[in-house]
């Protein structure tokens, strides 16, 4: 763990790396929306609104499963106090809570007219709703604090206190009756979603996960160059400080 | 040829629904992505001349 | 404004933006987590005529009736044991079908039929292209219902 936690290591290895995510990203966004907007047949029930399902479901796994990491890298850095692990949290919680409002939105657009209404508060839609606002409350909570040591422990412990409501987004749809359907991919018993439609998600899926990964790097590149900026100008205010002092005696 | 289009943007009568919802995650994945890659590059020139500037 | 203060505004709002997600769970929990009542809960748990209810199930097949002014319907809610009659006046949502899944929300009339004021379709966990479904139909692997949404014929 401590050889990926080095910062420069860091550094050089997703130099190395993001070129490549970032490519296949766009090459696999470029061929799953052309796979879901013109090869994809219309659904038996739903007709031509199927195809919103190729930018929702990305969007709502990608929404957990970054909440996922931001608090198992909170977990790492209240436990280990590892420095990248905060970076980690920090970079991708934003990126959360984008893949949040797009499943929110997108499910919306679906919902009008296949539901016949724009939002319900079911078990499922709610604690999406609640997801976002967690990733909202630990945003605020990391850059409320003047000491940012501060803000990261307690947006660490938020991180680690709202991990509750993954399960609950998941099973809410067996827990509970909901609105919202069943597990169509994820689910015992295989896939209920024909073979001409789950590649085409599957690929759109793909191509988010990239996405995310391409700018977490970014991000928590971002993180460090912010890291080394201040370090030097701190190291600049101090040289200037002792070059002033022994004029200041001999002046006294 | 045209008609052809037009069936095609109109989705089967679902073209206010499907059409914003690629929009609007056009909007949300490019939108972070400018974001992300111009915070970088701010850094990026700050900490260059910083560089500079501490060289001297 | 101090620093005491703003990490105090700071503590504050993270804590509420904690309390509202809680609250919003608790208030989900309460009375939403069951988001409707089967036709079966219906009979073994009497409500209140007049109180404002969901009721979800399967559209009974070949009871779907249009009034002669056109926006008025009639059908059978059913979960397989028990089923409900519902009049209902409106735009039907899109996924509305004989068969399907829906949820209905209004009041139990003095005659124990149920008027809608709004009506939901549910969608169920199967996505298909039409010629699957067809082919599946032609050689009898099809099965009406088979993933039926959850509390309904099952329960």
């Amino acid at each position: 763990m401590h050889r990926f936690a080095n910062p420069a290591r860091f550094m050089r290895l997703s130099a190395a790396i993001l070129p490549w995510t970032a490519a296949l990203s766009v090459v696999l966004l470029g061929l799953g929306i052309y796979l879901a907007l013109f090869v994809a047949p219309p659904d038996y029930q739903q007709g031509e609104a199927v195809r919103i399902m190729y930018v929702h479901v990305p969007a709502a796994w990608l929404a957990s499963f970054v909440y996922a990491l931001v608090a198992l890298t909170s977990a790492i850095a209240l436990i280990w106090r590892h420095p990248l692990a905060d970076i980690a949290a920090q970079s991708a919680a934003p990126l959360g809570a984008g893949f949040t409002l797009l499943c929110l939105v997108t499910g919306s657009l679906w919902g009008a007219r296949m539901w016949g209404t724009w939002w319900v508060w079911d078990a499922r839609l709610t604690s999406v709703l609640v997801l976002f606002f967690l990733y909202l409350g630990y945003i605020a909570l990391v850059n409320a604090f003047d000491e940012p040591g501060r803000g990261a422990r307690a947006g660490a412990i938020l991180a680690l206190v709202g991990v509750v409501n993954l399960p609950i987004i998941k099973f809410s749809v067996d827990w509970w009756n909901t609105l919202h359907q069943p597990a169509s991919v994820f689910r015992l018993g295989g896939p209920t979603i024909a073979a001409a439609m789950l590649w085409p998600l599957l690929i759109m899926a793909l191509g988010y996960t990239l996405l995310f990964a391409t700018l977490l790097m970014v991000r928590m590149r971002t993180a460090l160059l912010a890291a080394k900026l201040r370090a030097l100008r701190l190291a600049e205010v101090e040289r200037e400080a002792a070059s002033l002092m022994p004029q200041q005696t001999a002046l006294s | 040829m045209t008609s052809a289009v037009m069936t095609y943007l109109a989705m089967g009568g679902y073209a206010a629904y499907v059409w914003p919802a690629y929009g609007v995650t056009l909007l949300v994945l490019g939108g972070l992505t400018l974001w992300c890659v111009g915070a970088y590059r701010r850094r990026q020139r700050e900490l260059e001349r910083q560089q500079r500037e501490s060289g001297r | 404004m101090t620093r005491k203060r703003r990490r105090l505004i700071a503590v504050l709002a993270g804590l509420g933006m904690l309390g509202l997600a809680t609250g919003l769970v608790l208030s989900a929990f309460s009375d939403n987590l069951v988001f409707f009542y089967s036709p079966t809960d219906l009979k073994e748990k009497p409500v209140p005529r007049g109180r404002e209810l969901r009721i979800g199930g399967l559209v009974e097949a070949a009871s779907l009736r249009h009034e002669s002014d056109g926006k008025t319907v009639e059908f059978r809610v059913t979960d397989g044991k028990s089923d409900v009659p519902v009049t209902y006046s409106g735009a039907l949502p899109d996924l509305f079908r004989e068969g399907q899944g829906v949820v209905v929300e209004g009041k139990l009339d003095a005659a124990g039929a149920f008027r809608a004021d709004t009506v939901l379709a549910k969608h169920d966990e199967r996505y298909m292209p039409r010629e699957v479904v067809e082919a599946l139909k032609k050689s009898g692997h099809w099965r009406e219902g088979e993933a039926q949404p959850e509390g309904q014929a099952q329960r």
